[in-house]
């Protein structure tokens, strides 16, 4: 490889959860495997999309990597240090670069803290302004930044409308000038006209600070826009990852194409795939190759044994047993 | 006569003393077997109309002002009660955005079901519960003999809204309202629940009203489309024209907002600003400040419907496309 | 929201939370400045004009050591405040911490949440009586005492709203910002925990009078010699026959305290709860 060292590198990630409770009055526990074993890479720079249905796990990775959740097993490198195994004191200096943009942009700014207080409280941590005044200006800027008026700033958060909120969490995101953003499903709560806003704002603001960013969505066509490269997961698993180009034009996996063809399209024409079941539950997972009760091509190695990245390209790969008869006999 | 006939529908919200007006003088028809998908933006009074037209606003600080709602002939507005009662649930049924908290957890789906369909239909407990395993078969759930039996939060979301649609299904509406019946499902669960209702209404011949923010869910499941901004209808056509010739610059900015997974594109063109607040007054078009097509009568006059051909209309001074 | 408003909202429409409101404003006042309004000093003792009848002279008749009722009520009104606010601040700020902190670090949470379980099983006089029976008679015991007992329930509704609010998303936020322990409890928890908290002061307050009297009539809570409302009744109540007046006039007082105090906490509830609050349904 001759690309410099990845600004994430995460390896075979695993955060499984406890449900239920035991003891003699207990339902029984049970694990959830939310994230099973997922690998990947982010280079500076770079936007790398998250992509999948409610209950994949793809939250969980986020959460997970800002320490909201603790990792079961496996190791993620930011810069070359090991974050997961790093103890709370230290892990909170890099917190200021690694950030995090939440999906309810009413949920996620305190009710009782006016803007200045909730923008200042990350610079007074990480010690990046000296006094009020300071902070101020440093607060002002951002704001104009993510087109927001500076005046907003000593107003509540319930003055504000869903766009302009997810504004303001963007700018408590970008004021620290992080090295990571993960942004998870930081436009689906909003209706379609501010949702393009807030894309094209935080595509700009990625290109213009080159920051990397962790994309997770549900929404193929916002990844789309937004990924350099895409990463699809089903059940605590990456299936593929690819290049945007690859994983929309010429998607290998059979979730990934079911998933692609399920979308529903303003111009007549879709190719329809066929999906032979439900989800299945994440605590009770089938067998295999996880997806396999839904694949039209499953066979029998796939109820019995779990699929291996297969390299398509340096770039593309994908997790199905199928795949050479996938492409054709080729690979 | 159509199946549905609204004309003229106002309603407004009573706050503070004063009646905000959220759906202003709204009219559509929807004939038997037929699709009408009103579109637009949180707050535009798409769910207030369709919970007017299931006579679902008494005792809420929402009332309707004006207009008449016309269901097989019967002004449901004027109508008894009892009558109404009658009519509801039975001719017409309405499906929910979140079927979990539209079902009763502490009972058995089926059981729901087959109160359902006693309610309306004198049938013994036996009848009933055959009818409910037909409808949960009718709407593709598997074993359906054996899912009778579950509780609602044994099912999944997606089963949960097709237990929702048997339940609606129950008593053979003519009509049923759907008010973004897939948004809180996956997108391969959506898609599965958007084919079930088209098959189900060639199967019944029932008329749709579905109710949705997605452009593409309209696309692919209606006949014919209403835009909805600021409880008007700002644009009203066939699918198929209203996709092909795009008359209102509301329209136009939805479709352009929205990123497709099915080509690049690099910068999205977004409508500006935002939607104007509930008692926020807005002189003129009720969308000229967003939109880049104003000139100086959108600010001073409220547009009257157009039409641009027999089937298509819009509200605007300026459509797009027109040498109006 | 600014304060002035807020106390509008609460009164507004609301006449008897008002009345309540003017008595407890009373009640404060006689408090501050019992020596301008009380007629006699309340500990003067007059052997001949013992057990008198309510006369101009003394409104509310003098008691068996022919001290002025009405000056001993009005200093007593004194000891209400004392006691109250006393056992509200105690009750608040432990019970306040216990439920807080043990809703945030749930280690902690099992150990000192399973006392405050314990102590919640006794009913909450017994509670104060044993405790009682442990330390001497004197103000700052009978405010410590009663400070337990309204820790505990204190401590159990604070659990409750933090262990929701811990959940928040703004929470979440707040650590990915970097914050601390300390900052996410104080600066982002506790703020939003301020209505519950102003709505159990007020209960407390009310509860702590009511407490305050039965120790005092049991003979454990102030020293006698303190004029308490709750002292005088009880060491008046042997003449119950011949000067029933010596025990009307404090009862009624704490009647209509504890009812002031809890109609003010009602209406406060009732204003501060956004599920009382008119709303716009569905749009």
């Amino acid at each position: 490889m001759t690309q410099p060292a990845p600004l994430l590198q995460v390896n075979d990630l695993k955060t499984y959860f406890t449900i239920g409770t035991g003891g003699p009055f207990g339902s029984g526990k049970q694990t959830l495997k939310a994230v099973d074993g997922i690998s990947f890479e982010i280079h500076a720079g770079e936007v790398l999309s998250l992509v999948g249905e409610s209950g994949c796990g793809k939250t969980t990775v986020g959460r997970t990597l800002t320490q909201l959740e603790p990792a079961t097993d496996g190791e993620a490198y930011f810069n070359g240090t090991e974050i997961l195994s790093l103890p709370n004191s230290q892990f909170r200096p890099l917190r200021r670069e690694i950030q995090m943009i939440f999906q309810d942009p009413f949920a996620s700014l305190n009710p009782r803290l006016t803007i200045e207080q909730t923008l200042a409280e990350p610079l007074h941590i990480h010690k990046l302004a000296k006094n009020r005044k300071e902070a101020r200006v440093l607060i002002s800027e951002t704001l104009q930044l993510v087109g927001l008026d500076p005046k907003v700033m000593d107003r509540y958060p319930h003055e504000f409308s869903g766009g302009q909120r997810q504004r303001i969490g963007i700018a408590r995101v970008m004021i620290l000038k992080p090295k990571l953003v993960i942004a998870d499903e930081m436009v689906s709560a909003l209706d379609v006209s501010i949702q393009a806003q807030v894309l094209n704002l935080i595509k700009d603001l990625q290109r213009d600070s080159g920051v990397s960013m962790l994309f997770i969505s549900h929404d193929l066509g916002v990844v789309r826009h937004i990924s350099d490269r895409v990463a699809v997961m089903y059940l605590g698993k990456i299936v593929e990852i690819g290049n945007r180009l690859e994983i929309f034009e010429n998607p290998s996996h059979p979730y990934t194409k079911l998933l692609l063809s399920s979308i529903p399209r303003i111009k007549p024409g879709r190719t329809k795939v066929e999906d032979l079941g439900e989800p299945a539950s994440a605590t009770s997972p089938p067998t295999g190759c996880a997806f396999h009760p839904r694949c039209a091509i499953a066979t029998e190695i796939c109820r019995s044994a779990q699929p291996e990245m297969n390299e398509l390209s340096e770039t593309h790969v994908s997790a199905c047993h199928n795949i050479s008869q996938l492409l054709g006999g080729h690979a | 006569m159509a199946l549905l006939e609204v004309s003229n529908l106002s309603i407004a919200v009573a706050a503070g003393g004063k009646l905000l007006p959220v759906v202003q003088g709204i009219s559509f028809q929807v004939e038997a077997g037929k699709t009408l998908g009103i579109v637009g933006e949180s707050g535009c009074g798409k769910s207030l109309t369709s919970l007017a037209i299931m006579g679902l606003l008494e005792g809420s600080q929402v009332r309707i002002i004006g207009g008449t709602i016309h269901f097989n002939g019967q002004n449901m507005l004027t109508l008894s009660d009892k009558k109404r009662r009658e009519i509801m649930g039975a001719e017409m049924a309405m499906i929910f955005q979140e079927p979990m908290t539209s079902l009763n957890p502490v009972y058995r789906v089926g059981d729901q079901i087959i109160e359902a369909i006693r309610q309306h239909k004198k049938q013994t407990k036996q009848q009933a519960r055959a009818r409910a395993i037909e409808l949960l078969t009718l709407v593709r759930i598997p074993d359906a003999e054996k899912r009778i039996e579950s509780y609602p939060h044994q099912l999944s979301g997606g089963m949960r809204q097709r237990v929702m649609i048997a339940m609606a299904l129950a008593c053979d509406p003519k009509l049923l309202i759907a008010d973004e019946p897939t948004t809180a499902l996956d997108v391969t669960v959506q898609a599965r629940i958007l084919e079930l209702l088209k098959e189900l209404q060639q199967q019944t011949g029932m008329a749709i009203v579905l109710i949705s923010h997605d452009l593409g869910v309209i696309a692919e499941t209606c006949d014919s489309v209403a835009v909805m901004y600021r409880g008007k209808f700002v644009e009203v056509a066939p699918s198929a024209e209203l996709f092909s010739t795009v008359a209102h610059p509301y329209t136009s900015g939805l479709l352009s907002s929205i990123p497709v997974s099915d080509h690049e594109i690099d910068r999205l063109d977004a409508i500006p600003g935002r939607v104007p607040m509930l008692g926020e007054d807005v002189i003129g078009c009720a969308f000229h400040p967003r939109c880049n097509l104003a000139q100086e009568c959108c600010s001073l006059k409220d547009p009257e419907e157009v039409s641009l051909t027999q089937t298509h209309f819009t509200r605007c001074h300026f459509p797009i496309g027109s040498n109006l | 929201m600014n304060f002035i408003s807020t106390i509008q909202n609460v009164f507004r429409g609301r006449t008897l939370a008002t009345i309540g409101m003017i008595w407890l404003c009373v009640i404060l006042v006689a408090a501050l400045a019992a020596p301008i309004f009380a007629p006699f000093d309340p500990l003067d003792i007059d052997p001949i004009g013992r057990l008198q009848e309510p006369s101009w002279a003394h409104f509310f008749g003098t008691d068996h050591f022919g001290r002025d009722t009405f000056s001993r009520s009005i200093y007593g009104a004194r000891m209400t405040v004392v006691i109250g606010l006393g056992s509200v601040v105690f009750a608040l700020i432990i019970g306040g911490l216990i439920g807080m902190l043990s809703a945030y670090f749930t280690r902690l949470g099992h150990v000192l949440m399973r006392i405050v379980d314990v102590l919640m099983a006794f009913p909450a006089l017994l509670l104060a009586l044993v405790l009682m029976t442990l330390l001497e008679r004197s103000v700052t015991n009978t405010i410590i005492v009663i400070g337990i007992v309204y820790a505990t329930t204190t401590a159990r509704i604070l659990f409750g709203m933090t262990l929701k609010l811990k959940g928040e998303v703004f929470v979440d936020a707040a650590k990915c910002s970097g914050a601390g322990h300390s900052s996410i409890l104080f600066r982002h928890i506790l703020p939003n925990l301020i209505s519950p908290l102003l709505v159990q002061a007020s209960f407390i307050f009310a509860f702590a009078q009511l407490q305050a009297a039965a120790l005092d009539f049991l003979g454990l809570g102030l020293p006698p010699e303190i004029p308490s409302w709750g002292n005088m009744l009880s060491e008046e109540r042997i003449y119950v026959t011949r000067a029933p007046w010596l025990l009307l006039f404090p009862g009624i007082l704490i009647i209509i305290s504890v009812f002031s105090i809890n109609l003010v906490g009602d209406a406060m509830r009732d204003s501060i709860d956004p599920r009382f609050k008119d709303d716009i349904a569905g749009v």
